[in-house]
């Protein structure tokens, strides 16, 4: 499965691109894939602050509904409104067209500790 | 993670070959997808999709007292069941808490019953107590044999394809039984999609030849057939408002109590009848009723239904419906508030949405 390099990612499956300050979010192809066909996405508002373990929104597919997590304290900067008309961009493209959020991080060390994309397939294959 | 008890069908191999994403149901490892839910659903809705079903329990009785007993085990009046007919019935117990929803199938020489994965062992079990000082005899074929679903308006003409044109024939709720030399084929016009089509059980080391031929390959696959998964499958039985186990029938309830007294005859005596009774006396206390949501967002089970800000019912299935395109759901109201028009609001995620009844099933096939 094809798991970017370039980011973080969480046991509750988001991964999360720091560039410049600004961290991007979504979820991961896999489980993107675990939830089959996403129908709808739940997106918080712009400029709405967000603590560490916070809930960011909610991924909705025919099987199930959850929650999408932020690993990082800060605010919202953007959204993907695109998701809005067009859910299935995360089956599509969960790394790239289906990001969900960007994120002003208040201190990107709370990354740190996240898993590599290495540990993140490890993580995925031994679920 | 797919633990090592799971069973395979005779089909796993193909299901793998076609690409379809496994998971475990009812102690099964069973296709939850292959090209997509969605694509699946429209596919069976214009075409033909085939499921593997062969999880399901497939039961056979014989014995001069079969039809005896199973109308008293059925709710379902099966006193007079004509051969080559399929009958939907639930089997209950005496509190009328629902044990199972089955096919009841009058054979020539014996009787079959299709029943739930889920609840195979227990129905198993439930027989094997009552037929005490009965003529019948159990036989548990579910792994002998293999069942697929051949779904969707197209279902006719791949029949006539594969020379089984004869099928047309044959009305809905009917079966008829191919003998191909020693080989026993059983097609009934059956289904739990709200389209045409059939259901065929076949010896278990049959289907793996059979499916292919139907499919083709991955790469060279049938035009109008595709392989489809359990995911499609609740999309479609939603839409079809017909019920499932688990979801809108169970234990805790009766037939009446959950909105299916087409199937519950109380003119005889039958395991629940007794409390049936009691339970239409006193007047059935909720409807299952259709909810058609605002917005796209899925109810789930168990969700609860507002009104004036009071909670009065509860979701049993919810989907975003791939061919209306909208957010539905069944559930059970109150019967004041289960008149088709009437807005409630419902649950979703963390919030609420606002909702009407309406008429089920959400769709009919034209």
């Amino acid at each position: 499965m094809n798991v970017p390099a370039d980011r973080k990612y969480a046991e509750t499956h988001e991964w999360f691109l720091i560039e410049e300050g600004v961290v991007t979010m979504g979820i991961t192809q896999y489980a993107a894939d675990e939830l089959t066909d996403i129908t709808y996405v739940e997106l918080p508002e712009v400029g709405s602050a967000i603590a560490m373990g916070d809930a960011v929104g909610e991924v909705e597919s025919v099987k199930a509904t959850s929650e999408i997590f932020s690993a990082i304290s800060g605010t919202i900067t953007e959204v993907n409104v695109a998701l809005a008309d067009h859910p299935e961009l995360l089956n599509d493209d969960a790394f790239e067209e289906g990001w969900i959020v960007r994120i002003a991080a208040d201190n990107a060390k709370q990354l740190q500790s996240l898993m590599t994309a290495a540990e993140y397939t490890n993580f995925i294959e031994n679920a | 993670m797919i633990s090592e008890q799971l069973q395979r069908t005779p089909l796993y191999d193909t299901h793998v070959a076609f690409g379809a994403k496994m998971v475990p149901f009812a102690g099964w490892e069973m296709p939850v997808q292959f090209a997509g839910i969605l694509a699946e659903h429209n596919h069976t809705r214009t075409a033909c999709s085939v499921f593997d079903v062969s999880h399901m329990g497939r039961l056979k009785l014989i014995g001069g007292d079969c039809e005896k007993f199973l109308d008293h085990l059925c709710t379902r009046k099966l006193a007079g069941a004509e051969v080559g007919r399929s009958y939907y019935s639930h089997i209950c117990r005496e509190d009328g808490g629902i044990l199972d929803d089955v096919i009841v199938s009058r054979f020539e020489e014996h009787w079959g019953i299709v029943c739930n994965a889920s609840n195979r062992d227990k129905i198993v079990a439930w027989i094997e107590k009552h037929r005490a000082g009965h003529d019948v005899e159990l036989t548990d074929q579910t792994t002998a044999t293999a069942m697929i679903a051949c779904q969707g308006p197209k279902t006719m003409e791949v029949a006539e394809q594969f020379g089984a044109g004869g099928i047309s024939s044959l009305k809905r709720y009917r079966f008829t039984v191919r003998q191909v030399g020693p080989i026993a084929i059983t097609i009934y016009r059956c289904g739990y999609t709200g389209e045409d089509g059939v259901e065929v059980v076949v010896p278990a080391g049959l289907v793996g030849m059979l499916v292919p031929k139907l499919l083709g390959t991955k790469n060279s696959p049938h035009p109008l057939v595709r392989p489809a998964g359990l995911g499609s499958r609740d999309t479609l039985r939603i839409e079809a408002a017909m019920p499932l186990y688990g979801h809108e029938l169970s234990e805790d309830w009766d037939s009446l109590t959950a909105g299916q007294s087409w199937c519950v005859d109380l003119s005889r005596d039958f395991i629940g009848s007794e409390a049936m009774r009691a339970v239409k006396e006193q007047g059935v206390p909720r409807r299952l009723v259709g909810l058609q949501l605002e917005g796209r967002r899925i109810a789930r089970q168990h969700a609860a239904v507002y009104r004036g800000g009071e909670a009065i019912g509860e979701v049993t299935s919810g989907t975003l419906s791939p061919t209306l395109g909208t957010s539905i759901a069944m559930g059970f109201l109150p019967a004041e508030a289960s008149e088709v028009g009437t807005t409630v609001e419902v649950a979703v995620g963390s919030k609420r949405t606002g909702a009407t009844v309406v008429k089920l099933p959400f769709y009919k096939r034209g």
